[in-house]
């Protein structure tokens, strides 16, 4: 069965290129722009992981986050943090929230993919 | 009416009166015991059984003299906001108990003078209350029907026991407390429904007798005015009666003040100071109420009586005499109610006077100072309820033996005359620090003397010998001692011939022994304290000067002995807080003898307060000069303590400018942080793209399809150009923000400005389907820096852009001349602005959450950069609230 990922970003270009790159793994790949459309989809599907940036508009990635561990069971789910806030304090906040990892932007693609992937191992 | 009924009336009537008083004593606090109608309803006592019958005997008999009586207290009510008020604060502060306590605090607690002021007290209104249980005995009298009867024992009059009934009434509500100077709640409570009930039914009275009895005002003058001498009794006869009528005011001006049934109302039940504003426009009115209808039923009575024998009580016999017994009744308990609440109050200030400057200071010291602390309280109760039960008796035998045969009017102005003495120590005291207790002593002694001769005497001599041989030849004949006309003055009424002699000798030998004689130093602090009061009260328990050894437990020792063991402990324990002393202090000072002497003032009056502290104290004298020098610096102190009151309140409000100013500090340190870490990640957001796009191009391994691959370089491009773009907004805004921009300024059209600005985005807006429209096509020169106009206008047109709705969308710009500048409208048909907005839009990386693009193309620098431009232009920029629909933006620039 192909392995489901949701990538969450506001900026069209990023979530471009990764949706190539986890296409390209045989993720089938979702996308939400900001966190309200998180929930849309996670109405009817269960991703293995999340792939969430911090700063969007309306629902922020840490409220996001914050939501799905109060209101879903999804156990399973691995959440990723890709943000461009790379300072020690909103690490440890997005760790804290509950994040598996928090990766910091600009990124290799190559090493997220490896990186969710050994995840999901 | 038979004189069971009377009398179950006037029982039942007292009863209520009880009742109300208990009432109050029970809810102390209540705003139905504590409100200012409630005080001027007690100044009102003044109003006696004298203002109820007498004054229409005057009115009968000699026209309109009774009104002077009432023009003084009218003239000294506005008064009272200076000088009662000053009284109050005094009294307060000290914790005076009565007027001769009042008196004699000022001439530095001198016992003697207290002493002379309870006496004269005593002699000025001991023939008063009599004249009040005369009121009650003669309307008794008339109101029961069988008028042959007359009492010739004690034990079956009448009136003896309603004078009982009211000495049990006084001594059960007036000594709850050993404190004196505590208030009398439950008495103040039922003095003031009295007041109520005597004015009613007065007035009621007033209107039964002009307007049923008689048609109104005018007939009873047209039918009073044909009767002889009435002219003489309606008008002023001359300079003498013009002297009369001064004389009379000025006597009635100083009552007010000094009967000490006024005193115990206006100054020792007084609760708040506010009070008084209502009371000196509330009370002269209440006495005009009461004036009304006096000249009016004298006239009715004059008229159907034919003569005025029985004038004082008109008010009774013309119900009678029309059978109208039942208003009689009303009149009668009105009477009554005049009756009672004079005689209670003054009873209750005759006995505090009489305990606290009489029988305790002189005799009952030695006793109390050996006596248990429980028993000393009880004491003293029992000293005040027998003085309330004596100075009842005494009334009454005073009535017996001697006021049968007086008018009510006579009676009092005799009382007036007496009390009238303490007014040059009272009221020169109060304004002059140099009046000194000898002085007092001496100027109270020789007016008493002087008023008995020229009033008592002859009033006395008359009654018992019969003849006015007295009167006629004078004090052994000789024509210059004759009492109603001393040293010839001979035009005078009595009263006022006797109030002219005694007060102006009183005055004249208390200014003189004053600046004779210089006070002790103690007489000398108490007149600072008492002539600037406002200060002293300042200085409180500082305010006296003492010098001496003393001792704590010593003083401790006295203080249970009147208080009790945990009264005194707890007292003390509060001076020592509030002077921030050791719970163990040892020495006192005098401060404390001071405040010890207030705390036993109440108690025991301020006299013997002083003697039982410096019973226990060793004082040292101290000079005159040395009192007035620490007074001087004390009062220094103060004013320092005002100066450094003012430079720390100075420097608190400099301390939180400072701290206003670092925090604005620090908020631009976080400001700046911010903007470096949003500028960081506006910064990083293109340079990922770029970077995820170009890692993935250069993956030789995979064979990306080439749209994708396109796709990718395109993103590199967009990326690209937004970041350019990005650096060159964060420069420009840098330099506008810190002012290091020149502007190009030059006479150019605006109108040619605008149209650029359309045509470089009408392209976007033809894609979007949305309308542009140029409002106004007129051409309009100023002057302008053209790039950052236009940089200003692009801003706003591709915000209205981006925020149109597609297809539907309409932008409209347009402009007009407001007040010597352009006025530039641009107007869109959006979302509108967010009320959350508002506030945020012209900062810089603000972006609203009511965006449709996923992305928007700005920086979020768009407005703020805007703003700078506009201002750098000394124009305005603002987003109109209460738009229906859409956005409005305006921006000015001036023309100069």
């Amino acid at each position: 069965m192909k392995r489901k990922i949701l990538i969450v970003d506001d900026e069209p270009n990023i979530v471009m290129s990764l949706e190539y790159a986890f296409k390209k793994q045989n993720f089938e790949v979702f996308i939400a722009r900001d966190g309200s459309e998180v929930f849309e989809i996670l109405k009817g599907e269960i991703p293995d992981a999340i792939i969430l940036d911090v700063m969007m508009p309306n629902v922020d990635g840490y409220q996001t986050i914050k939501k799905i561990k109060e209101t879903l069971n999804l156990t399973a789910t691995k959440v990723v943090f890709l943000s461009a806030k790379n300072k020690a304090s909103d690490i440890e906040k997005g760790l804290k929230l509950g994040a598996d990892k928090y990766l910091t932007k600009p990124f290799s693609v190559k090493k997220i993919v490896s990186e969710i992937l050994e995840l999901l191992n | 009416m038979n004189n069971f009924a009377l009398i179950t009336i006037i029982i039942i009537y007292l009863a209520v009166l009880f009742f109300i008083a208990f009432f109050a004593e029970k809810k102390k606090q209540s705003k139905w015991v504590n409100n200012p109608y409630v005080y001027t309803l007690s100044l009102a006592v003044y109003c006696s059984a004298w203002t109820y019958y007498g004054s229409i005997g005057i009115a009968a008999n000699s026209g309109i003299n009774f009104l002077p009586i009432y023009l003084g207290p009218v003239i000294a009510a506005p008064l009272w906001i200076i000088v009662l008020r000053k009284v109050i604060r005094i009294s307060k502060q000290h914790k005076i108990s009565s007027i001769a306590d009042f008196i004699s605090l000022r001439y530095g607690n001198n016992r003697f003078l207290g002493a002379l002021v309870t006496v004269i007290c005593l002699f000025g209104t001991l023939p008063y209350i009599s004249l009040q249980l005369k009121a009650v005995s003669e309307t008794f009298e008339i109101m029961s029907d069988n008028t042959s009867y007359v009492s010739t024992t004690v034990i079956d009059d009448s009136t003896f026991y309603v004078a009982l009934l009211l000495a049990i009434f006084a001594a059960f509500f007036g000594t709850q407390n050993t404190d004196a100077s505590e208030k009398h709640k439950g008495i103040i409570a039922s003095v003031a429904f009295e007041s109520i009930l005597k004015l009613v039914f007065f007035l009621i009275i007033g209107i039964y007798v002009t307007f049923y009895l008689f048609d109104g005002t005018t007939d009873i003058y047209n039918k009073i005015s044909i009767t002889e001498n009435f002219k003489e009794l309606t008008t002023l006869k001359g300079v003498e009666d013009g002297f009369n009528w001064f004389f009379m005011i000025a006597l009635s001006f100083m009552a007010i003040f000094l009967l000490p049934r006024q005193f115990q109302v206006s100054v020792l039940e007084n609760n708040r100071e506010k009070h008084l504003k209502k009371a000196i426009w509330l009370f002269p009115l209440y006495l005009l109420l009461f004036n009304l209808f006096v000249v009016f039923i004298a006239w009715a009575g004059k008229i159907t009586f034919l003569d005025t024998k029985n004038a004082e009580y008109y008010t009774l016999l013309l119900p009678l005499e029309n059978g109208n017994s039942f208003l009689a009744t009303l009149v009668f308990l009105g009477g009554f109610s005049a009756v009672i609440s004079m005689v209670i109050v003054s009873t209750l200030a005759l006995s505090t006077m009489v305990s606290n400057n009489l029988i305790i200071p002189y005799g009952f010291l030695d006793k109390f100072i050996r006596n248990q602390p429980d028993r000393n309280s009880k004491y003293i109760k029992n000293i005040r309820r027998i003085s309330v039960f004596t100075i009842i008796i005494i009334a009454y035998f005073f009535y017996v033996s001697f006021s049968k045969e007086l008018s009510l009017y006579s009676i009092g102005l005799i009382s007036f005359v007496i009390i009238s003495q303490l007014a040059p120590s009272f009221f020169i005291g109060l304004y002059w620090n140099r009046g000194s207790s000898k002085a007092a002593i001496i100027g109270m002694i020789l007016g008493f003397c002087i008023a008995v001769y020229t009033l008592v005497l002859p009033f006395t001599l008359q009654a018992y010998t019969g003849t006015d041989h007295f009167t006629q030849f004078g004090f052994l004949g000789i024509a210059a001692l004759k009492p109603y006309a001393l040293f010839g003055i001979n035009f005078l009424s009595p009263p006022a011939h006797a109030f002219f002699w005694s007060i102006t000798f009183n005055v004249l030998s208390y200014l003189i022994f004053s600046l004779a004689s210089k006070g002790n130093y103690r007489e000398r602090n108490y007149a600072e304290m008492y002539v600037d009061s406002t200060n002293f009260t300042k200085l409180q328990d500082s305010a006296l000067v003492w010098k001496g050894e003393a001792y704590v437990a010593d003083i401790k020792n006295v203080l249970i002995r009147f208080l009790g063991e945990k009264r005194a402990t707890r007292a003390l324990t509060i001076f020592f807080t509030k002077y921030r002393l050791s719970q163990n202090t040892q020495l006192a000072d005098a401060r404390l003898i001071n405040f010890s002497e207030k705390l036993l003032t109440g108690s025991i009056g301020s006299a013997s307060a002083k003697i039982l502290i410096s019973s226990v104290v060793k004082e040292e004298q101290i000079s005159l000069v040395e009192v007035l020098k620490i007074l001087e610096e004390s009062k220094e102190n103060i004013v320092n303590n005002k100066v450094l009151l003012e430079k720390s309140n100075e420097l608190t409000q400099l301390s939180s400018k400072l701290k206003g100013a670092n925090s604005k500090l620090i908020s631009k340190d976080k400001q700046k942080d911010e903007f470096l870490d949003t500028v960081a990640h506006e910064l990083k957001t293109p340079i990922t793209g770029i970077r995820a796009a170009t890692e993935l191009l250069l993956d030789e391994d995979d064979d990306m399809p080439k749209e994708i691959k396109t796709q990718f370089l395109k993103n590199i491009l967009q990326d690209s150009d937004r970041l350019g773009r990005l650096i060159n907004n964060i420069l420009d805004f840098e330099k506008l923000e810190t002012g290091r921009i020149d502007l190009n300024l030059k006479l150019n059209n605006l109108q040619k400005t605008i149209k650029k600005v359309l045509t470089s985005i009408s392209q976007l807006a033809a894609k979007k389907g949305v309308k542009l429209i140029n409002k106004n096509p007129r051409e309009l020169f100023l002057v302008f820096d053209e790039d950052k106009i236009h940089q200003v206008l692009t801003n706003l047109l591709s915000n209205a852009l981006k925020f149109c709705p597609t297809e539907k969308g309409e932008i409209i710009i347009d402009y007009r001349l407001v007040n010597e500048e352009v006025e530039v409208v641009i107007e869109d048909n959006g979302k509108g602005i967010l009320e959350e907005d508002f506030s945020y839009i012209f900062d810089k990386f603000y972006q609203s959450k009511n965006q449709n693009t996923i992305k928007p193309e700005g920086s979020g620098f768009g407005l703020a950069i805007t703003k700078q431009i506009v201002e750098k232009h000394n124009g305005k920029i603002w987003a109109e609230k209460d738009q229906k629909s859409g956005a409005k933006f305006v921006f000015t620039i001036p023309f100069n």
